[in-house]
């Protein structure tokens, strides 16, 4: 019988549609969108923390979400942050219009989170940031609920307290240097790299320093990308400054420690190193930043709780190095969402911010509470403190990166010591005491 | 601080003569305007990291096959996407713009965007009036002037100096004294790459490799050349001391304004052409040459 030709058309479009729909048909997954620089250190971090927690989850058969168990897919998606912001905004858009993700984790650099962030909102899908630390992104929440209440910071905690945490780490080592080589007054070298997120902590540099007993001899700002800081550097020499105080997040850090090192500047490095905090510091120092202390999320071998060293030990294991802050998207996964959804019975992000600004949870390092300003508004911010979130101070020592701090800390007058284990002393480089016990 | 100042523009603005000249020599010889140039100062940097890290080579066996590799790179790049479109300026000039961006992209898909470093072939510092200086730096600054130096040489001194100047004076004329053009331009080009592999190998042991290290040096680059004036040799070699010293000043006496080195390099840039719009060597009418 012949068909006619009319029929067949039909025939055929009916089973491209068929084709086409079918995957709709079948069993549904939660879909994260895990954005971020994948091209660099901070982007692998994303993804392979995201990695470890969807592994862990699928190989549970998934999450419960009322009668369904669902499997978690990942996206992920190159922001090129730190060349492009359109890339960014571009990247953001993929995930929330072709892919149609249901949440996303990630995000770096400040300016472009703060596109992400509003894109993301638009949609009304979740958004748990892990990386960006600037306090403006919090605050839009409190200032605009309804609009911004889908975002949660993941980690790390907001500027504010970062500096809070370095200049505690600062007062730390200016403590030991002067009770061992006896300095009456320690003069602190603010450099920080020319960036969004370093502004507030210049400015705190200005007030707080003074306050804590210490003279603030100049302040330098390099681009974030600088190749040579040599100049910078002799003029910090210059300055008799005893303590370098470092607010990087990209490449400058490691030229810094490199040609610090190689020129055995007399001065404590000590603050916010991005790259310091990886594993691969020390050879791309050329073995020349030891000493280099940074505020830092992981260390190997150091525990907040009980489920630090699963997580850090099953990182290390499945992909070779320490965990930096920006794996905590496992935490974003694990510990923010999974709970959340499975407890809410539903994918619904109205449903789920119910529930998650309002929890407690113990994570990998510490216990994640949402905040709130002083007016009562949520920020959807990380509580910093003793019990909450502290984060470490870590130093490299002959070549392996080891946690100094908190080591015997008080965080008031008659509150009780802290050491999380796993904490060593503190290390002075050779050359400084070479200097000043002279 | 002078002395400081002195190191630091001269070890700047040794790298940047060496980039501008081998950049000039080419627009001169050729008239190709090859922004791909520091492109190939960024492979040859990834190569020495390759090779001393991933190879175990020595660091100056990896700098010299570096170079040698390089510039054979070069030369092939000229001859199977350059030569075809010489004649069409605005051609070339795209053409080696997404040269540049595909040897990024290269890089980037081998070595991601983690940042690197090779070893320092001497480590160590001396002191010179309290002010320390790595000797590393010090090679670097006497590498690059000897370089320059083997350049001026060939350039004054030899038959193919000559004809590459000759070239570079007059295209038509020389061709017609027998000088064989477009063998002279694709020697040039050699020459031209292999400076800027040059460039890389002393320059790498202090700097961070990473896919877009080209980027920045192209910028000052362009502003030495035509701050020196478009194709003088002259010219490229003042103004990439120039602006070298510029960038050390500003460092050193701005230091909370570091990061505008290169924007301030930029504006005197601009502050002479306002002055002299052909450059502090260039010609002001093309018939002058």
């Amino acid at each position: 019988m012949k068909i006619p030709k009319f029929l067949l058309s039909i025939l055929l479009i009916a089973c491209l549609v068929m084709a086409i729909g079918l995957p709709a048909y079948a069993a549904k997954v939660i879909k994260i969108g895990v954005i971020g620089p994948m091209k660099f250190m901070q982007g692998k971090g994303h993804w392979n923390g995201a990695t470890m927690a969807a592994e862990e989850i699928n190989a549970k058969g998934g999450l419960w979400v009322g009668k369904k168990k669902m499997k978690i897919e990942l996206v992920k998606a190159d922001s090129n942050e730190f060349l492009s912001m359109t890339d960014a905004t571009n990247a953001m858009e993929l995930l929330l219009t072709r892919h149609k993700v249901d949440f996303i984790v990630g995000g770096f650099r400040t300016e472009a989170v703060l596109a992400m962030q509003d894109m993301a909102m638009d949609y009304k899908k979740i958004f748990i940031g892990v990386g960006a630390a600037s306090d403006e992104i919090c605050t839009r929440v409190a200032k605009d609920y309804d609009t911004y209440k889908y975002w949660f910071r993941g980690s790390p905690f907001s500027s504010t307290y970062l500096g809070k945490t370095s200049f505690i780490h600062l007062g730390t080592v200016a403590a030991i240097l002067k009770m061992y080589l006896h300095i009456p007054k320690i003069k602190v070298a603010v450099v920080a790299e020319k960036a969004m997120w370093t502004e507030g902590m210049i400015k705190a540099c200005e007030v707080y320093l003074p306050r804590m007993g210490m003279d603030v001899v100049g302040i330098w700002r390099p681009s974030a990308v600088a190749t040579d800081v040599t100049a910078e550097l002799a003029a910090i020499q210059r300055s008799g400054a005893h303590i370098v105080f470092t607010i990087f997040s990209s490449s400058v850090g490691i030229t810094f420690a490199r040609q610090a090192g190689e020129l055995k500047i007399p001065a404590a490095m000590v603050g916010i190193n991005v790259e310091a905090q990886k594993d691969g510091f020390y050879e791309a120092t050329e073995k020349m930043g030891n000493y280099v202390m940074t505020l830092n999320t992981y260390a190997r071998g150091v525990e907040y709780n009980e489920l630090t060293p699963r997580f850090v030990n099953t990182y290390i294991k499945r992909f070779g190095e320490t965990p930096t802050y920006t794996a905590d998207t496992y935490t974003a996964i694990i510990y923010s969402l999974a709970p959340v959804i499975e407890e809410a019975e539903t994918l619904d992000a109205d449903k789920i911010v119910a529930i998650l600004e309002n929890r407690e949870y113990a994570v990998p390092s510490g216990k994640h509470k949402y905040m709130k300003d002083a007016q009562g508004r949520h920020l959807h911010d990380l509580t910093w403190g003793p019990g909450y979130l502290t984060s470490l101070g870590v130093q490299w020592q002959d070549g392996k990166l080891v946690g100094v701090w908190p080591n015997r800390w008080k965080a008031a007058k008659g509150a009780p010591e802290i050491t999380y284990k796993g904490i060593v002393p503190y290390k002075i480089a050779p050359w400084i005491i070479e200097k000043y016990k002279k | 601080m002078i002395l400081d100042i002195i190191i630091s523009g001269l070890i700047s603005g040794s790298v940047y003569a060496l980039l501008a000249i081998g950049f000039s020599l080419i627009y001169g010889a050729a008239r190709i305007v090859n922004l791909a140039h520091t492109a190939f100062y960024m492979v040859a940097s990834y190569c020495i990291y390759y090779a001393t890290h991933k190879m175990g080579i020595h660091p100056v066996l990896a700098m010299l096959a570096a170079i040698i590799l390089v510039t054979l790179i070069g030369l092939v790049c000229y001859q199977l996407f350059i030569n075809p479109i010489r004649e069409h300026e605005a051609a070339v000039l795209i053409a080696t713009i997404a040269i540049a961006m595909a040897m990024q992209e290269v890089m980037l898909l081998i070595f991601t965007g983690d940042f690197l470093s090779v070893p320092a072939l001497v480590k160590g510092y001396l002191k010179i009036f309290g002010v320390k200086i790595a000797y590393q730096q010090l090679l670097t600054i006497g590498a690059a002037l000897l370089i320059l130096a083997g350049v001026w040489a060939v350039l004054m001194k030899t038959r193919l100096g000559l004809a590459i100047r000759s070239t570079a004076q007059d295209r038509e004329v020389a061709n017609l004294m027998g000088m064989n053009e477009s063998r002279v331009a694709m020697i040039t080009m050699g020459i031209s790459v292999g400076l800027a592999a040059f460039a890389g190998a002393v320059v790498v042991p202090l700097t961070i490799v990473n896919p877009h290290m080209w980027m920045h040096p192209l910028i000052i680059m362009l502003a030495v050349v035509v701050l020196g004036g478009l194709g003088s040799l002259k010219g490229s070699f003042a103004g990439a001391y120039i602006l070298g010293f510029t960038e050390a000043l500003v460092v050193f006496l701005i230091p909370f304004g570091a990061f505008l080195k290169g924007s301030v390099a930029l504006s005197v840039m601009i502050l002479v052409l306002l002055i002299r719009p052909e450059g502090l060597f260039g010609i002001a009418f093309e018939e002058e040459r």
